[in-house]
Formats: C-alpha cells, sequence, structure tokens
C-alpha cells in the first residue's frame, strides 16, 4: 500500500478553474431542471387544452335531446341516444364475459404457474395482447365472427371489445394476488382447506378492490375504443338492440360525424366526445381511488 | 464503577490493551466544531442539543444503541439531509470556522470536501476506473494522464490497486462485497476531501474485509479528518482515537477512546459499553 | 366412523373442486394463447391471396391502384415507420423531463396529482385525440408552427427538405406530434416507475461525492435503470404503430411517400381503417387490407417483445 500522498497530486486544485467548473456545473443542472418542470408544464397543458376544447365545442353542442333521441339525418334534431345505449350494451356485456376468463388467466399465474414455463408463454402472450393495435383485434374478430355468420353485428363487437378487456384485468389480477403474503395463503391451507377455497374465499377477496380497479380501468379503455367496432359492429343509424345486427356505439358515431361535412353532425360529435371522455376519465379516476383507499 | 456487572459480559468488551496506548495521544484542534445542534425529521426531534469536537486528521467514533442518533449527525456533517424536505437542522456546525448548515452554503462544494462511505458498498453501475473518475470529474478537470495517476493513487490508499489494476476497464458490479466497499473508499478520496464520513462501512461485510477496512482507516487518518458511526464496539475501540457516546438523541459523553472505554463518567455509557442494553 | 366417511367425501369433494377449478384457470390461459395465435392465422390466411399475387415485393412497392387492382404496402410502412420513430423523438424527452421532476424536483405532495394527470394523457380515448388533432391543431400548425419551421429550418442545407411545401396543418409531423402526446404517459409513466427504483443510497453516494441533482440523473440513476428505460420507449413505440383513429384524423391520408414533413401520408392502420368501408368481401383489395394487418402485426410483435424483454430482465436481475 502506497502510503504517502503522490506528490504529483499535492499542488492545490486550481481556484480559478474549480470555481469556473462548478458555475458550468450548477448552470447545467439549472438549465436541465428548468426544461424539466417546463416539459411537465407541457404535458399538463396537452391535457387541459384536450378538456378545455371538449367543454368549450362540447357543452355549446349538449341539449336534453342528446340523450333523447337517436341519430337522425343532418338538419334534423337528432340526438345520440341508440349510440349511447349500443355502447352501454356491447361494454357491459364485453366486461361480463371478458372478466370471469381474465380473472381465471390472472388466478392461473398467480397462484399455480408461477415458475412453469407454459404460465411465462401465457403471461408473455397476454402482456402483447395488452399493447397490441386494438384496430387488429378488430380484424381478426372481422376474419372469425363476421365473414363465416353473415354479417356485422354486437356480438362481434362484444367480442372484440372482450378480447380487449381480458389481458388487462388479467395483468391487475395476477398483480393484485402477487401481493398476497404467502404466510396468508400458508394459514388456511393448513386448516385443510382445498386450494380452490382458499383462492376463492381469501385471495380472491383480499384482492378484490385491486381487481375491481383493474376491469374500472379496462371499462374506461373499451368505453373508448374506435377501431375495432368498425370491423364488427360496425355502427347503426337507427335505434338498435339486437346483438346479431349491425349496432351503434358511441365512438363509432362520433367518427363518422366529425369526419362529416354537416355543421350539427360536428356538433353531435363533440357532445359525445365530450360524454365519453368525462365517462372515461371519471372512471379511471374512481379506479384509482379505490386502489389508493385499498393501501 | 462495578466490575461485578462486568464479568459475564466479557465478549462485549474491548480490547483494553490497545486502546490504552492510544489513549496517551492528545486530540488535535477541531476540524469540525459542532454547537447546540438540534435536528428534526418533520416534528420529531432526532438530535437534542449536541456540542462535539470532532478533531483534524484523527478518528472519532460515533456509538450508541439503534435510533440514538448517531447516524443522523453524520448525515448532518454533509448535509445529506438537504435531500429530504420535512428535515432540518438547527445550530451551527463550523467547518475550519464556516457554519455549513446555513442556508446558501455551496452543497456541491461542501460535499467535495466532505466525503462519505456508506453502509453498503454502492459501486456505479460503470467501470472501476470510472467509479473513480466520475467524482474527479465533478470537480476538476485533468488530462488522461493526470486521471490515471489520480485513480492509480486513489486506488492505492484504498488498498485495491493490486486487486484491480487489472481490470480497471470492467464492471465494478463484479468486485467482492468487500473490494466494493474499498473501491467505495477510493472513489471518496479520489475527490481529496479533507473530511471522511462512514455510516456504518463494515456491518455488510465479513470478518477479514472488516480487519482490512479498518486497517484502512487507520492508514487514511495520517492525511483525513474521519468520522466514523459504528454498532461495533470493539470496532470503535480499534479505529478511534476519540469516542462519542450517543443516547437518545443526546451526546451523553465524549472523550479519548481508552478513557471512555475504561473508564466512563456516565452510568449510561458504563451500561452500554458493558452490553448492558443496545 | 360416519365422521370419518364424510370427511373422505369432503376430501374427494375438495380434490375434484381442486381440479376443476385448477382445470378452468389453465384452461382460461390456453385460451389467451389460442386468441393470439388466433389472430396471427386469421390476419395470414386473410392476406394470403394478396401475398399470393403481390409476392415479396407488397413490402415495398408504393402503388395502391383499387381500380386495377394493385397494391402494396410500401407506403404505409414507411408512414407508420416514420410517424412512431417521430413521434418518439418528440416523447422520449418530454416524457424524461416529466419522470425527472416526478421524482427527483417536484415536492412530494404535489407528485401525486401531477402525476396522475399526465397518466390520464394515456386514458383519453384515440379518437378524442383525433378530433382535438383535427380541429385544434391542425390549424394551429398550419398557422403558426409549420409556417415558423419553414422559415427557419426550411433553407438549412440537409434537414431544410423536411421542412418545407405548403402548411396544410395535417400530414406527417402533425401525426407524429399526436402520436407523440399519446405515447408520453407510457413512457414517462415507465421512467418515473424505474427511477424510484433506484436504492436511495446510491443516489445518496453520489450527492455524497458532490454530484448536483442532474449529475446524479445522468451518472448514476441513468445508468443504473438504462435496459428499463429502453424498454418503456420500445413500449411507446409499440404503441405507437399501431395507433389508429387519432392518425386518420391528421395524417392527410395520402398514397404518397413525401420528402417534407409537412407532406400528407399514411400509416398501415390509417388505410385499414379507411379504405375497409369501401372493400368489397372476397375482393383481393380486402386481402391487401388483411396483410398490411398481418404486417403491423409483426411489427409491434418484434417491438412490444422487446420492449417486454428490457422490462422483464430488471425484475429478474
Amino acid at each position: 500500500m502506497s502510503g504517502t500522498a503522490n506528490p504529483a497530486l499535492t499542488p492545490v486544485k486550481n481556484p480559478g478553474n474549480a470555481t469556473r467548473l462548478s458555475r458550468r456545473r450548477k448552470r447545467t443542472d439549472l438549465v436541465i431542471r428548468s426544461l424539466s418542470l417546463v416539459a411537465t408544464g407541457i404535458g399538463l397543458v396537452f391535457l387541459a387544452s384536450i378538456l378545455i376544447t371538449l367543454f368549450v365545442k362540447g357543452f355549446g353542442a349538449m341539449n336534453l335531446s342528446v340523450f333523447t333521441e337517436v341519430t337522425k339525418p343532418p338538419g334534423s334534431e337528432g340526438g345520440l341516444l341508440n349510440a349511447i345505449v349500443g355502447s352501454l350494451i356491447q361494454v357491459v356485456l364485453a366486461t361480463l364475459i371478458g372478466t370471469p376468463i381474465g380473472m381465471l388467466v390472472g388466478t392461473y399465474l398467480a397462484e399455480y404457474a408461477r415458475d412453469s414455463r407454459f404460465g411465462d408463454v401465457v403471461r408473455f402472450v397476454s402482456d402483447i395482447l395488452l399493447s397490441a393495435p386494438s384496430i387488429l383485434i378488430g380484424l381478426f374478430v372481422y376474419q372469425l365472427l363476421v365473414l363465416p355468420f353473415g354479417g356485422f353485428s354486437g356480438w362481434a363487437g362484444v367480442a372484440a371489445l372482450a378480447i380487449i378487456i381480458i389481458p388487462i384485468v388479467v395483468r391487475t389480477t395476477e398483480d393484485m394476488l402477487s401481493l398476497i403474503p404467502n404466510t396468508l395463503r400458508e394459514a388456511v391451507i393448513g386448516l385443510g382447506s382445498p386450494k380452490w377455497k382458499m383462492i376463492v374465499l381469501v385471495s380472491w377477496r383480499s384482492a378484490l378492490s385491486g381487481i375491481i380497479t383493474g376491469v374500472l380501468l379496462g371499462i374506461a379503455r373499451i368505453a373508448g375504443e374506435t377501431a375495432p367496432l368498425l370491423f364488427t359492429s360496425l355502427g347503426n343509424n337507427a335505434w338498435s338492440t339486437n346483438l346479431s345486427a349491425p349496432m351503434p356505439s358511441l365512438p363509432i358515431t362520433i367518427y363518422s360525424y366529425a369526419g362529416s361535412p354537416f355543421q350539427d353532425w360536428i356538433e353531435l360529435a363533440w357532445a359525445g366526445a365530450l360524454i365519453i371522455t368525462l365517462a372515461v376519465l371519471l372512471l379511471n379516476i374512481g379506479a384509482r381511488s379505490l386502489l389508493g383507499r385499498g393501501k | 464503577m462495578s466490575h461485578s456487572a462486568t464479568s459475564d459480559t466479557t465478549t462485549a468488551r474491548p480490547n483494553i490493551g490497545a486502546m490504552q496506548a492510544r489513549s496517551g495521544a492528545a486530540l488535535n484542534e477541531a476540524k469540525l466544531a459542532i454547537k447546540d445542534l438540534d435536528f428534526y425529521y418533520g416534528a420529531h426531534k432526532a438530535l437534542k442539543g449536541i456540542g462535539l469536537d470532532i478533531p483534524a486528521r484523527q478518528v472519532t467514533g460515533m456509538i450508541g444503541p439503534s435510533g440514538c442518533g448517531k447516524s443522523t449527525l453524520l448525515r448532518v456533517l454533509n448535509r445529506m439531509y438537504s435531500l429530504y424536505p420535512g428535515q432540518r437542522a438547527e445550530g451551527q456546525v463550523l467547518l475550519d470556522g464556516e457554519n455549513i448548515i446555513e442556508p446558501g452554503v455551496d452543497l456541491n462544494g461542501l460535499r467535495s470536501k466532505i466525503g462519505m462511505v456508506f453502509q453498503k458498498p454502492t459501486p456505479f453501475p460503470m467501470t472501476i476506473y470510472e467509479n473513480i473518475a466520475f467524482g474527479v470529474r465533478l470537480h476538476e478537470q485533468l488530462s488522461k494522464a493526470q486521471m490515471d495517476e489520480r485513480v492509480e493513487w486513489a486506488l492505492a490508499r484504498a488498498a485495491l490497486w493490486s486487486e484491480a489494476k487489472d481490470r480497471l476497464n470492467t464492471s465494478a458490479m463484479g468486485l467482492s462485497g468487500g473490494q466494493q466497499q474499498r473501491l467505495c473508499i477510493a472513489r471518496t478520496i479520489a475527490v481529496r476531501p479533507e473530511v471522511i464520513l462512514f455510516d456504518e462501512p463494515t456491518s455488510a461485510l465479513d470478518p477479514i474485509s472488516t480487519l482490512k477496512i479498518e486497517e484502512l482507516i487507520d492508514e487514511l487518518k495520517r492525511d483525513f479528518t474521519i468520522a466514523i458511526v459504528t454498532h461495533n464496539m470493539q470496532q470503535a475501540a480499534r479505529c478511534a482515537d476519540q469516542v462519542a457516546f450517543f443516547y437518545l438523541g443526546e451526546l451523553v459523553e465524549v472523550a479519548p477512546a481508552g478513557q471512555l472505554f475504561t473508564a466512563p463518567r456516565h452510568p449510561k455509557t458504563q451500561e452500554y459499553i458493558t452490553g448492558r442494553f443496545g | 366412523m360416519s365422521t370419518g366417511v364424510r370427511r373422505a367425501a369432503a376430501a374427494r369433494r375438495g380434490n375434484l373442486g381442486d381440479a376443476l377449478f385448477a382445470g378452468a384457470c389453465q384452461a382460461a390461459g390456453g385460451f389467451v394463447l389460442l386468441l393470439l395465435g388466433g389472430i396471427i392465422v386469421e390476419l395470414f390466411i386473410g392476406g394470403l391471396p394478396a401475398f399470393r399475387a403481390f409476392g415479396l415485393p407488397f413490402l415495398w412497392s408504393t402503388e395502391w391502384d383499387p381500380v386495377s387492382e394493385v397494391f402494396g404496402a410500401g407506403v404505409s410502412i414507411y408512414g407508420t415507420v416514420v410517424t412512431a420513430v417521430l413521434a418518439i423523438l418528440l416523447a422520449v424527452p418530454l416524457a424524461f423531463g416529466i419522470a425527472f421532476t416526478l421524482t427527483e424536483l417536484a415536492p412530494p405532495w404535489l407528485r401525486r396529482p401531477v402525476g396522475t394527470a399526465v397518466e390520464l394523457l394515456a386514458a383519453v380515448p384515440s379518437i378524442i385525440y383525433g378530433m382535438w388533432g383535427f380541429f385544434l391543431i391542425a390549424p394551429l400548425m398550419a398557422q403558426y408552427v409549420q409556417p415558423t419551421l419553414i422559415d427557419s429550418l426550411g433553407e438549412v442545407p440537409g434537414i431544410g427538405a423536411l421542412f418545407q411545401g405548403p402548411p396544410f396543418g395535417t400530414g406527417i409531423l402533425t401525426a407524429a406530434l399526436i402520436l407523440a402526446i399519446m405515447i408520453l404517459p407510457f413512457i414517462a409513466a415507465t421512467m418515473r416507475d424505474v427511477f424510484e427504483q433506484v436504492p436511495p443510497v446510491f443516489k445518496e453516494s453520489a450527492y455524497g461525492l458532490g454530484c448536483t441533482t442532474w449529475e446524479v440523473m445522468r451518472g448514476v440513476v441513468l445508468p443504473y435503470t438504462r435496459i428499463s428505460v429502453a424498454g418503456g420507449v420500445m413500449l411507446g413505440l409499440g404503441r405507437a404503430l399501431g395507433e389508429t383513429m387519432a392518425v386518420t384524423f391528421v395524417i392527410g391520408n395520402a398514397n404518397r411517400i413525401s420528402t417534407t414533413l409537412f407532406g400528407p401520408g399514411n400509416t398501415i392502420a390509417s388505410v385499414v381503417a379507411l379504405e375497409f368501408g369501401e372493400s368489397e368481401t372476397g375482393s383481393l383489395k380486402l386481402s391487401a387490407l388483411l396483410a398490411l394487418g398481418f404486417i403491423l402485426f409483426v411489427l409491434s410483435f418484434i417491438v412490444l417483445a422487446t420492449s417486454r424483454f428490457l422490462l422483464r430482465s430488471r425484475l429478474k436481475g
């Protein structure tokens, strides 16, 4: 071990240089911190701009007939009732179908397949589906259900939305179940309970608020989905609750109205956009506060 | 002082012979002078009216049970607490006469003068060479040759040169725990601080690595002022010239090492060093 | 004895219940695999006639002529990749700034609300971005941003060509901008999460050497998290590739490769969404759209799988 200080090092740092270096470092730090705050500001401005635009244009177009009248030809006081009801039907059914499947898959990953090869593959595939372009899911359902069964239908829309919600529920279910300490599981099994009862009565119950959060976030996601519905439930300008026929939905109506040349249709599109965004954001905030309280 | 109390706890007692050799040496003038220092975590007062001189180019050991405030005090000395809103210090900590806990102190400059080594080794995810050069570059602009020289010097002073010289450009993550800790010491001294703070530097290491670090500390005090927080009383006895005993946020007693371990003035100190609590 | 019998019966029921439940869970897992497999197979089968008719040149041919039934994916692949990459270039610095703010700069009481607000950007439906982009951003681009860019960068040698042409407002650049805003929350949230996972003692070590906040970020936090950060960026890229509705509104929808970023173009997703309504069942055009879908699937799959690999390797190592 070299005990003495290296003589080459003994001269004191050049004080002038050191000050200049230190000043430059602090300036860099300040510049980047400021830019970061500006970036955050820009992000918030985007959100604010979207919301303000929606409120200004949407409230201007909002009136009672939006909720009481069905879509009508331009120039004749139409509303969005059929689109809203169509969206509700499809979203609710898709949630009812997708949630149990997603929960079972999440349960499989967390309770049965933590270290299994098959489980890894399922987890991987589910994560891919979670971020896969939703338009492709629409094309898939078109090929699978629309072409062979004689046309666009509400059921096809339901199927597409269900496929989109499944991986969302899988992810939250697995994450929430993974948070449950193993000692709790062992305590229940130690009482002589079969594993399925342990899962249903203890694991699911402990993870309930988290799973509900996931489902709410999933509903928020599919409620605004447009692209997959283009190929499945197509849309319908009349009142229709027949799931075997093309079915109207809010996003599709917004899409076709916003791109139309008619001023009253464009206004209805803004009204619809406000409705759907408020619903989605409220679902999101509700879901988050639910999770926040559960913690 | 009752001897009966110590009879069954001899294992906890430090090596008195080694300490007595040290206790004769006088303490140097203060490098850091702490005066009336209070420290708060939010509303909780964690340090109460601390007054302590840390002598230049000697080792000050800080001991006491968990939560007594010794690590908190160390984190005041380089203003690490300033990273966390809600933590604040009141009073004075004079480094060569200048109060470092005032607002407006240049923290980066302060930390280049007062380095710190942590409980767990913290090698950065880069090569051994870069780990050392990283800190130096913050404060000095050196040529490649000067930097090479500095890296070698720092590694040598940290007793790591012979082990690391052939692998300077490999990841520091590949070193053993003890080597990583010496790398962290090298990284700290490469900046050429005046004071080095050690926060339980050996608590994550095996006995042999611990011994090496302790030898190193003994070596380093020729050039650096050192403060070390430790849970291990033998370590304090082996390394420190002066030992401070903390309890419940107060400085109970400070004395030259030999004196504190052999003839503590305060009954609490006596209880602690004889292993009655802690 | 009767107790014993009852217990044995209960145990059998328990075993049966266990087997059924485990089977149902595993079957559901298998179903997810079938879904992905089904998407691949159906898109491929649907696209097969187009692949047969045009062969490999389908991938780079820039023709799209429904009248004479000649189709190529070149323009839309180009548009997809260019808008997505541009979106990443715009979004990553912003996302980093947001993550840096949320982990190191903002006071703690502000972090949660600001973080939530940024995440809400991800919740806004794609179609809303489309309308906002078309009715608000595109006019702003035409009136202010594009003329400014033309004046300032249009004459610069080399990159000048990218910033020329009439300022329509819509086009590749506007699409990339909207995409950037849409993927911003995904990248920012990933960065924030991984920055938060850096043990505080590493950051303190760097501060202890005298680092500024930025130097700690650049010197320690970023090297420590670079793999996950790359994973987050890839996730954003994957999302950008397949975005449909927002892009359809603002890209201008023209089957041509423009040298200028202000020019119109299209992406795979926008072509499929727009042209699908005008394709007849069983037509070669429909098959070409499905073939495009297959190509988009392959692209997204590669990007998303890479992203996941990068993000997971952190969790395990």
